[in-house]
């Protein structure tokens, strides 16, 4: 990172980044399997900083219907993270933990409940929760989080948003890709962490990585 | 039928003839078209942001409504047209996430709008029609032969502006 541009992440940053992701992931999926009453294994995250047009190729496309989980950060850290998955992946999950309620609708096609909006709302906010605190425990910050908000709606449009506040310092945003599973089913989550340029600062200087 | 021009975030380009035009997943984004009715050439520009000149990152002039509408012009106006010839249509500016606040940094969707009007109104292009704001994100597709922009989104019948 150079002034006030997000140009390209140093290889110690891009460790770090790493890190907070493996740890935040990890903490996501031991939470998702209490949720879900499964044991879900996870791969490692990759983590990309891929152009605009990039992001919504990653996810499916930009027409590729998606659910995304915005909340704002808050506290010692300004800014907002996401949690994005494809329609098709979130409607798995909500069977998983309200069998039953789907419908019989065809994947992709059906109009979430309220209580699976609500279902996968608090799923934002514990995979939030998990990156959050991988954060806070490297760094010593205290950051907390906004109530989720969620949005269905097609990739690119979803994606403008974090697009838009990284489109402020730079040409790029920071995507990190996990992959949940179990036997039966595997599912594809897309993690955004949007700082303010001043947040990504003091999560590095928290770590002793001079700019 | 002709070819159909794909346009990305902060990214523009131009068509005419039998040719069509588009860019998919406006969100808080704005697509605006400069077209003229009568040669049937036009251009699309999907922008992100109001203001080049508040951003220091401002290297692509699409990105910002200012300089990407301006540059955008210069592009149609090379394809045989002049500037007095063009009128505009424009779609995106939907606020994704329902935020009960009045944060300015979570409205750039109405934002966007505001000054993709002020820009045209600057430069003398009339605003023929817009589909702006509301909660969803929209594809749109602009066909210069009959001037008409297509407007989709997720559950909602096609809009034709």
């Amino acid at each position: 990172m150079t002034g006030s541009r997000l140009e390209e992440f140093s290889d110690m940053e891009f460790d770090v980044l790493k890190e907070i992701s493996n740890i935040g992931a990890g903490n996501a999926t031991t939470a998702i399997s209490t949720m879900m009453n499964l044991k879900v294994d996870m791969q490692v995250p990759v983590i990309k900083f891929l152009e605009f047009k990039e992001l919504a190729e990653v996810i499916g496309g930009a027409e590729n219907v998606v659910v995304g989980i915005l909340l704002a950060l808050q506290s010692d850290i300004d800014g907002m993270m996401m949690f994005v998955m494809e329609k098709k992946a979130a409607e798995s999950i909500v069977d998983g933990i309200l069998p039953g309620a789907g419908g019989g609708a065809p994947a992709g096609e059906r109009d979430f409940t309220e209580m699976e909006l609500s279902v996968l709302q608090e799923l934002g906010n514990i995979i939030a929760g998990s990156y959050l605190s991988a954060i806070s425990s490297l760094t010593n910050l205290c950051i907390t989080s906004s109530v989720p908000y969620l949005s269905v709606d097609m990739a690119g449009a979803i994606l403008s948003v974090p697009a838009i506040e990284y489109g402020k310092v730079s040409d790029k945003a920071l995507l990190i890709q996990s992959e949940f599973g179990d036997k039966s089913l595997t599912v594809d989550g897309y993690f955004i962490l949007i700082p303010t340029l001043e947040a990504f600062e003091k999560i590095f200087k928290s770590l002793g990585l001079t700019l | 039928m002709g070819n159909m021009i794909k346009v990305g975030m902060a990214d523009m380009n131009t068509c005419a003839g039998a040719d069509a035009i588009t860019t998919l997943g406006l969100g808080s984004c704005i697509g605006v078209v400069l077209y003229d009715p009568v040669k049937k050439v036009c251009g699309m520009v999907h922008v992100m942001l109001p203001d080049s000149s508040i951003i220091r990152n401002n290297d692509n002039p699409a990105k910002f409504a200012d300089t990407g509408i301006t540059n955008l012009i210069d592009m149609v106006c090379k394809m045989g047209t002049t500037k007095q010839a063009l009128v505009a249509k424009m779609a995106g500016g939907a606020q994704m996430f329902a935020f009960n606040t009045d944060n300015d940094l979570l409205k750039v969707g109405l934002r966007n709008a505001e000054a993709c009007r002020a820009v045209l109104k600057a430069n003398n292009i009339k605003l023929i029609a817009e589909d702006c704001g509301d909660r969803f994100g929209r594809t749109i597709e602009f066909y210069p032969a009959t001037s008409e922009l297509h407007v989709k989104a997720i559950g909602k019948p096609l809009r034709i502006i």
